[in-house]
């Protein structure tokens, strides 16, 4: 009697406590959720890593002194989700701008054979991205492809592509904070929460 | 005996060769290999006969690991990482298709009933959510391919339910008299592991 009673509720106990784990203690049930929480609790360090502008010059990726960076991910051709995280984008950089915050924002292009500095800078026109606060860039050095994969895996970005060329990606503004720490993913339209969290640590 | 090892053979194969495409479609992936693999540890365990006093905790390590790859966190790992990838082909086999295969006879008729009704009703939940989820459930897949999986889960619902309400009826199948002694557990037969009506001999 007492085994058939005691061995099951042990492994039902274990079981539970599997399953806690296993969702971050509930909290994360996607693969989305589980990447904002290990950021959140574990940032990751992010390497020199130099990007190309839409001018064509040479911009670092990591925080310059005391300022915070904010990446998003997009490719220039995409007609939908990038368009909405764009106008996103432009809100957080006109209230950022009014509070003169040491910020830098960059959409990263993780399509750069097709997103040459040209069309970034349509891009960045289309979204009035003027490249003083935010500019629109893709990864550098092409010839080496390993830059862009490194990239996305250390910000944890799937692309996959879609059935009509284009692509769809985990959507996210990124923040890398002054000790050069990927420690925050933000949905796009958390415009409040992005600038507040920018402001404080500014 | 050998025939039911031969098709759970098959199944593994089988479940082995779709791996390269289920990379692209979720319905591959979540309504064929997970079942064939769920399948294959079932019939090789289907004739073994356990203690009634284990088969609850074989249950709940069953339902525990089912639950495990339910989530959609999962999915994606094994599709990111080798490690959950072979984490899945043994564990749905061995923690989920054999224990479930093993407890099932021993497990009380309501709590049968309990668990098929709450399999369709969580297929139907799941059915709903991929369907109109206005986000991205899985990283790895596009949101068409999340809408078809939906409409997946709803057509498995409705098939279990039709499957499983049959013989409530429909009466079960005919049942000729066992040709030979039944000697306690030994000569119990199920033609697959969930079904609830012994099979004929």
């Amino acid at each position: 009697m007492t085994t058939r009673l005691i061995f099951p509720l042990l492994a039902a106990l274990m079981g539970g406590g599997f399953l806690w784990q296993a969702t971050d203690g509930l909290r994360a049930i996607t693969a989305e959720e589980a990447r904002r929480i290990s950021v959140a609790e574990n940032p990751r360090s992010v390497p020199e890593t130099y990007l190309q502008a839409m001018d064509g010059a040479a911009i670092p990726l990591l925080p310059q002194k005391n300022e915070t960076v904010l990446v998003e991910f997009i490719y220039t051709s995409c007609g939908d989700i990038c368009q909405v995280a764009a106008f996103d984008f432009s809100e957080i950089r006109d209230q950022l701008a009014l509070e003169n915050a040491d910020v830098r924002m960059i959409s990263i292009s993780f399509d750069p054979e097709q997103d040459t500095p040209e069309q970034l800078s349509y891009y960045g026109e289309a979204h009035n991205a003027d490249g003083t606060l935010w500019t629109v860039a893709r990864p550098v050095s092409l010839s080496e492809d390993q830059t862009l994969s490194d990239l996305l895996e250390l910000f944890g970005v799937t692309v996959i592509a879609n059935e009509w060329g284009g692509f769809e990606h985990n959507t996210a503004i990124h923040l890398i904070d002054e000790n050069g720490q990927f420690s925050r993913v933000f949905d796009t339209d958390d415009v409040d929460q992005v600038v507040a969290t920018v402001l404080e640590s500014s | 005996m050998m025939f039911r090892y031969g098709v759970a053979a098959v199944f593994m194969a089988s479940a082995f060769a779709l791996s390269p495409f289920v990379v692209s479609d979720p319905v591959l992936h979540v309504l064929v290999q997970i079942p064939l693999l769920l399948l294959s540890g079932g019939l090789v365990a289907s004739r073994i006969t356990i203690s009634k006093d284990i088969a609850y905790v074989y249950l709940i390590i069953a339902l525990v690991t089912l639950i495990y790859w339910m989530l959609p966190r999962s999915i994606d790992a094994a599709l990111s990482s080798t490690w959950y990838d072979v984490a899945k082909f043994v564990s749905l086999p061995l923690l989920v298709g054999a224990p479930l295969a093993l407890s099932w006879k021993h497990i009380h008729p309501v709590l049968r009933g309990f668990l098929k009704a709450n399999a369709i009703s969580m297929l139907g939940i799941l059915a709903f959510l991929y369907i109109h989820a206005p986000i991205r459930i899985c990283n790895s897949y596009l949101v068409t391919d999340q809408q078809n999986l939906g409409y997946g889960f709803f057509f498995v619902a409705i098939a279990l339910s039709l499957y499983w309400s049959w013989p409530l009826i429909f009466g079960a199948p005919t049942q000729r008299p066992p040709q030979r002694t039944r000697s306690q557990h030994l000569s119990y037969e199920g033609t697959s592991s969930m079904s609830s009506h012994p099979a004929v001999d």
